[in-house]
């Protein structure tokens, strides 16, 4: 539990924030990828970044890694720009699997030893600070058996878990995570969600990057739903409902929606909402014309939306 | 019998090629740990190339030729970056066009100056014949280049690895790019006088291959391969008084030989290795 006291010896006192204001991001080639997107998130937060393939959402985590810089606006983090940010080993990153060379001649424990470069001398020799916050960062997601194997050995999940526990051994108060639900079972999502939950209780920042609309209501306490622009952000209670969905997916998404003769032959006028973004769905339940009603408001029935198999299978 | 095999070392130009070539191995073996992870194996061979045009415009003018093939080699690598930035085209087409455009003016240069260059000199290099001026030369060039890599080695294999972790905890992949492409430039020119301008591929990409295949660890791989490469390099340099070959064919046909008994052999990676793996899982019930 105390990976955040082996941490970096700035990191601890700081409180992570990121703030983004008007950013405008323009590639070589003259795209605009993002236009005049403005967001800010505070301490003890757990944001999920949803939007259709091509919305900005890497080009968004791109800026905040400081790989592109914003033609306009400014982003902060931890109410630094953001070069220094990272000097300051502030910004800890979760990259996709398919960003990874697998048969990189590297072992697990290897992996996670990167995330302690920050906190090293200039030849980057490991000292015994790094070697303890390699081994509790391993132990933390439950991979420390693993340690000493090659990272192209490892099971979808078990990856993920070793990049985390990299971003932990960095001792990161924002943490960016692309995907991290990809390719991943449902034990080990459990696994990570919990432990983004006792991140988040220690204080940390984490953005997500998720297709995984379902499990959204269940994690995120912000949400922030981008095309090219921030369409809408806030709280998941009041921002993560069908309008901004809809909007910000149009077309793009599977979206079915149940009511009446679908589902039951009396005059219910209750009807069902599924959205999907090819994992696990979004189940909103409402009455005609309140669809606006945010999900988990009616009355927790979005707990387990997610695990609502019958009403995915009935859709055609 | 003890007597035939000391011959070569009682030459002093027998010692020099043998410690030079060591020396020049060992570091083109440490380039190529990183070089053939990156699918770039086949900058290394455009950079060899690359630089004839500087070699034989250096001996034109009569300037030291590794000033002439690093400021070639550099531009090349420019125009690389340049032309792999600025169009669609893959970097297999780019590369292929730069560098033979800078081979063939090496060429022109040569041919239009006969008497200034031994062209063979620079394509199959002369190990044998090196002055004590290169000798100097080449051994600056594969000290400094061991030293800068032995400090940023961890840092190089990082951004090999995860560029966006390598930003996340501070470094510049970009500087470090330039670096590993300033330090293979000048490893290049130095291995120019040992295996010449067509084998110097070999020697920044066939020791990190070998090793490759014989561990999971970088650290332990980077041993391996400066290994390879300095026993090969000093073996050949060595086999060569005995067979009047050419010094360079010889190393290079070393590191070939190490790399098969690696790829047939290697306890977890080689072909036998596998062979068992597959019968081991069939015959699990």
């Amino acid at each position: 539990m105390s990976v955040s006291a082996t941490g970096l010896s700035g990191s601890d006192d700081v409180k992570p924030s990121i703030v983004v204001e008007r950013v405008t991001v323009r590639y070589g080639n003259g795209v605009t990828a993002v236009n005049d997107a403005s967001f800010s998130l505070g301490a003890g937060t757990i944001c999920a970044l949803v939007g259709i393939n091509g919305s900005g959402k890497s080009t968004l985590f791109k800026t905040l890694m400081g790989f592109l810089k914003p033609a306009r606006g400014s982003v902060s983090i931890a109410g630094l720009p953001v070069r220094q940010a990272l000097k300051r080993g502030l910004v800890a990153y979760v990259p996709q699997a398919e960003e990874v060379d697998w048969s990189f001649p590297v072992l697990v424990e290897d992996v996670v030893m990167m995330g302690r470069y920050g906190h090293m001398g200039f030849l980057r020799i490991a000292g015994r600070a790094d070697r303890e916050a390699v081994e509790q960062a391993l132990a933390r997601v439950n991979m420390l058996e693993f340690r000493e194997r090659q990272i192209g050995e490892l099971s979808g999940g078990q990856r993920k878990r070793v990049f985390l526990a990299r971003a932990l051994a960095q001792g990161g108060q924002v943490i960016l995570l692309d995907e991290p639900f990809t390719g991943v079972d449902v034990k080990t999502e459990d696994a990570i969600v919990a432990l983004m939950r006792e991140l988040r209780a220690e204080g940390r920042l984490m953005l997500v990057s998720t297709h995984n609309l379902g499990s959204i209501p269940d994690f995120c306490d912000q949400v922030v739903i981008i095309n090219k622009t921030v369409l809408a952000a806030g709280p998941t209670q009041t921002t993560f409902i069908h309008d901004n969905l809809q909007r910000a997916f149009g077309g793009a998404l599977r979206h079915f929606r149940l009511g009446g003769a679908d589902l039951h032959e009396d005059a219910d006028e209750r009807h069902v909402t599924v959205i999907t973004d090819d994992e696990r769905p979004l189940v909103l339940y409402g009455r005609q014309d309140s669809e606006t009603q945010a999900p988990g408001t009616t009355n927790g029935e979005t707990a387990d939306a997610g695990k609502a198999e019958p009403v995915k299978d009935a859709a055609p | 019998m003890i007597d035939l095999l000391l011959e070569p070392f009682g030459y002093q130009y027998m010692v020099k090629a043998i410690w030079v070539s060591a020396l020049v191995g060992g570091v083109c073996a440490f380039l190529s740990c990183f070089l053939m992870l990156k699918g770039w194996s086949l900058m290394g061979d455009a950079l060899a190339h690359a630089i004839v045009p500087g070699v034989a415009l250096a001996y034109l003018l009569k300037v030291p030729y590794a000033a002439g093939a690093f400021f070639s080699g550099l531009l090349a690598a420019l125009a690389m970056a340049l032309v792999r930035v600025r169009t669609q085209l893959r970097e297999d087409a780019v590369i292929g066009i730069v560098f033979t455009t800078f081979f063939a003016a090496g060429l022109l240069i040569v041919s239009i100056n006969p008497t200034s260059v031994n062209v063979q000199s620079i394509v199959l290099g002369n190990i044998l014949g090196i002055s004590d001026e290169d000798v100097v030369q080449v051994a600056i060039i594969a000290a400094v280049s061991l030293v800068v890599l032995l400090a940023r080695w961890r840092d190089l294999m990082l951004v090999f690895f995860d560029e966006n972790q390598a930003r996340a905890v501070g470094l510049s992949p970009m500087r470090l790019k330039i670096l590993f492409f300033v330090l293979l430039s000048a490893c290049t020119v130095a291995a120019l006088q040992t295996v010449g301008a067509v084998l110097v591929i070999a020697m920044v990409i066939t020791p990190g291959a070998t090793a490759y295949l014989l561990s999971d660890r970088f650290g332990r791989l980077i041993c391996i391969a400066i290994t390879l490469g300095v026993v090969t390099s000093a073996a050949g340099a060595y086999a060569s008084y005995f067979l009047d070959g050419s010094t360079g064919g010889l190393i290079v046909v070393f590191q070939t030989i190490l790399f098969l008994l690696a790829f047939v052999f290697a306890p977890k990676h080689g072909r036998l290795a596998a062979a068992r793996a597959a019968r081991a899982v069939s015959e699990m019930p």
